[in-house]
C-alpha cells in the first residue's frame, strides 16, 4: 500500500468536496489513482481528456506513483 | 555589433506567460515586445462574450493551477519562438470572476517579418487553450453554472 496525496481541481474539487486528500492505495500508476479518487468520489469522467501530473510535473496515465507522491487530477482544460 | 544587440535584447525582455488576478493591458504590454530587429508584430485578445452554445452567459470564472500553467506556458512561448523565429512572445492569462467585455487572455508576438507573427501568435493560443491547467466556469443569466468543455458538466449544472 501506498500513501498518495490527492490533489482536485475545478469540476474534481466540486465532485470531491475537498482541495485534496491523503489517500493508502493499492495503487501502480497514475490511473490507478484516478480510478480510486472517482470510485471514492462516484463521478465517471472518462481519462481521454482529463490531465495528470506527479509532483508538479505532467504526467501520462501509465506513469508510475511511489509512496508520498503528490498527484494533481486535472478535468478538461479551457483557457483562452 | 549583433552580438552586442543579441545581449542586450535578453537583457530587456524575457518571453513569458504570467497568470494574473488583475485587468489586462494589451497597451502596456506591447510595448515590452518592441526589439530593433522585428518588422511584424501580432496580437490577440480573448474577450468574455455574452452567450455560448444558446445560452445566455452572465460572467465566467477562471481557475489555473498556476505552477504548472507558468511552466507548460513557458514551453510553448519556446516552441513558438523556435519554430517561427519570432523577435519575442509573451502571454497573460486572467483567473477569477470575469465580466462581459473584458479580455480573458492576450496573446502578443514581434518577429522580423509577418508570416512569422501570425503564425506564431496562433500556435500560442491554440496550444495554450488544450494544454494549460486552466478552467472556466460560466455563469448563466438563468441563475445555473456549468464548467466548459466537461462532457458531464451539462448534467453536474443540473444537479448543482
Amino acid at each position: 500500500m501506498k500513501t498518495i496525496t490527492v490533489r482536485y481541481f475545478a469540476m474534481f474539487r466540486e465532485h470531491a468536496g475537498v482541495d485534496e486528500e491523503t489517500l493508502t492505495l493499492d495503487a501502480a500508476t497514475a490511473a490507478d489513482v484516478f480510478s480510486a479518487t472517482r470510485e471514492r468520489h462516484g463521478s465517471a469522467e472518462p481519462d481521454g481528456h482529463c490531465k495528470v501530473a506527479i509532483n508538479d510535473v505532467m504526467a501520462d496515465w501509465d506513469s508510475p506513483v511511489s509512496d508520498g507522491d503528490e498527484v494533481l487530477l486535472f478535468p478538461p482544460v479551457a483557457g483562452g | 555589433m549583433a552580438m552586442r544587440c543579441c545581449y542586450f535584447r535578453r537583457l530587456r525582455v524575457a518571453d513569458v506567460i504570467e497568470i494574473t488576478s488583475g485587468p489586462i493591458d494589451p497597451d502596456g504590454l506591447r510595448k515590452k515586445l518592441f526589439d530593433p530587429a522585428a518588422g511584424a508584430y501580432c496580437s490577440f485578445e480573448g474577450w468574455i462574450r455574452n452567450e455560448n452554445e444558446g445560452q445566455a452567459v452572465l460572467r465566467l470564472e477562471y481557475e489555473a493551477y498556476e505552477p504548472l500553467a507558468v511552466t507548460e506556458g513557458q514551453k510553448i512561448l519556446a516552441e513558438a519562438t523556435d519554430r517561427f523565429s519570432c523577435s519575442h512572445a509573451h502571454c497573460r492569462h486572467r483567473t477569477g470572476l470575469l465580466e462581459i467585455g473584458e479580455c480573458a487572455v492576450w496573446v502578443g508576438v514581434s518577429a522580423p517579418h509577418r508570416d512569422e507573427a501570425f503564425q506564431a501568435c496562433r500556435y500560442i493560443i491554440d496550444q495554450l487553450k488544450v494544454r494549460l491547467p486552466i478552467w472556466k466556469k460560466e455563469h448563466y443569466v438563468d441563475g445555473h453554472s456549468g464548467w466548459v468543455n466537461c462532457e458531464r458538466c451539462a448534467e453536474h449544472a443540473e444537479a448543482s
